[in-house]
């Protein structure tokens, strides 16, 4: 897999420092689960902290915090079940084509997502997430040579591509591929022949747009 | 190294070492990042207690000790400061681990690059220095900086990426 288009700086450091919300870390850590280069690039962005949390000024941690910890693990040994961290296995194997990053959200197979279609050739799967945030995180099905209607964004929006590819005024984005636009961004995205594409997304609420018919159109203007 | 001496026997008395070291400064970076001291102390052991059970994840050949205690600061931070989920890092660490991802890669140029970085970070104007203080030791959104020193939040951005671009120049060297 040759990745061509990758993480914007400015979000590496935002994923670095914490600054993003669960559905984008969602697209951003898949992303990295595909891409070496990015992932190389994470570490130099986390040495950051590291230097920093280095150089930071001592806080006085109260006298007994260190006797607490011990006790805590004291207690928790006691209890007879080992608090230790247990090597992570290895990958299982067999057919599977989404990023590990993404099972706990999606399974393991593209084919056994369900979808619903929003527009003809467009379906959605929406993801449900564990904690509450303004951003939406979903899959697309878009159809062969299928364009997607110009839009501006409301928001940053982040898309990551798992099969099939498309085109538009920024280049080719096929598997792996991570199309990171921010608000000011115009695209109007073309899916190249032969098979659909698939592809994760995550969007900010639109906050310019809050009436009920815009919340209508939103499914489409939200792509 | 202490690490190596809590992972391999649980070695307490190295625990405490890097206890004393890091759990002043994991509790600065959270009362900077807007916790109260009661839960600063609540992180610092959450913190340190992740520190003793992952001491033997641990991969040099991925970073310093010192950006690994901070990765696990900053999940804490996302989780009970920001109520957000670190779970996709915690994914992403784990098939690191479990694939042996590591680029090639091995622990003396991990330690360079580190301290590539580390000069790098002296070396940048105080206006690019700030704001990436801002965003890992403060807990700033983006665009909380962007409010916080009266820029649009273009060019924040856009000075972030001149500080990134700036020390990825000095690792040029280590290629």
């Amino acid at each position: 897999m040759t990745i061509l288009h990758h993480l914007d700086q400015t979000t590496l450091l935002r994923y670095a420092s914490g600054d993003l919300d669960e559905a984008f870390s969602v697209v951003v850590a898949a992303h990295l689960a595909m891409c070496d280069e990015c992932r190389r690039e994470l570490r130099i962005a986390e040495d950051i902290g590291g230097r920093l949390l280095e150089e930071s000024e001592m806080a006085t941690v109260s006298d007994g915090a260190f006797s607490r910890i011990m006790c805590r693990i004291d207690e928790a040994e006691a209890s007879g079940e080992t608090i230790l961290a247990a090597p992570p296995i290895a990958l299982r194997g067999g057919k599977q084509d989404v990023p590990s990053t993404l099972q706990r959200y999606i399974g393991t197979r593209l084919a056994d997502i369900s979808w619903k279609t929003v527009a003809p050739g467009v379906r959605r799967h929406k993801i449900a997430l564990s904690t509450p945030t303004r951003s939406a995180l979903y899959m697309l099905k878009i159809e062969p040579g299928k364009a997607v209607p110009e839009h501006g964004h409301g928001g940053t929006e982040m898309t990551l591509i798992l099969s099939g590819a498309y085109r538009d005024a920024l280049g080719r984005f096929g598997p792996g591929d991570l199309a990171d636009l921010d608000e000011h961004v115009e695209h109007q995205p073309r899916v190249e022949p032969g098979e659909p594409c698939v592809c994760l997304v995550a969007t900010e609420a639109p906050t310019r747009f809050k009436g009920i018919f815009s919340r209508l159109l939103q499914p489409l203007v939200g792509i | 190294m202490l690490i190596a001496q809590v992972a391999l026997r649980q070695d307490r008395d190295a625990f405490k070492s890097l206890f004393q070291y890091f759990g002043p400064r994991v509790k600065s970076v959270m009362l900077r990042a807007g916790a109260d001291h009661e839960f600063a102390e609540d992180l610092v052991q959450e913190v340190m207690m992740t520190v003793w059970r992952k001491a033997r994840l641990y991969a040099p050949e991925r970073g310093p000790v010192s950006t690994w205690i901070y990765t696990i600061a900053r999940n804490a931070r996302i989780d009970r400061l920001r109520r957000a989920s670190s779970q996709p890092y915690l994914d992403l660490d784990e098939i690191e681990l479990a694939s042996g991802m590591a680029d090639g890669e091995d622990r003396a140029f991990a330690s360079q690059r580190a301290e590539h970085v580390a000069r790098a970070l002296d070396e940048l104007p105080d206006e690019q220095r700030r704001i990436i203080e801002y965003a890992y030791v403060h807990d700033m959104a983006q665009s909380e900086i962007a409010a916080k020193l009266e820029l649009p939040l273009g060019t924040v951005k856009s000075r972030m990426r001149l500080a990134y671009t700036k020390l990825k120049g000095k690792l040029e060297v280590l290629k």
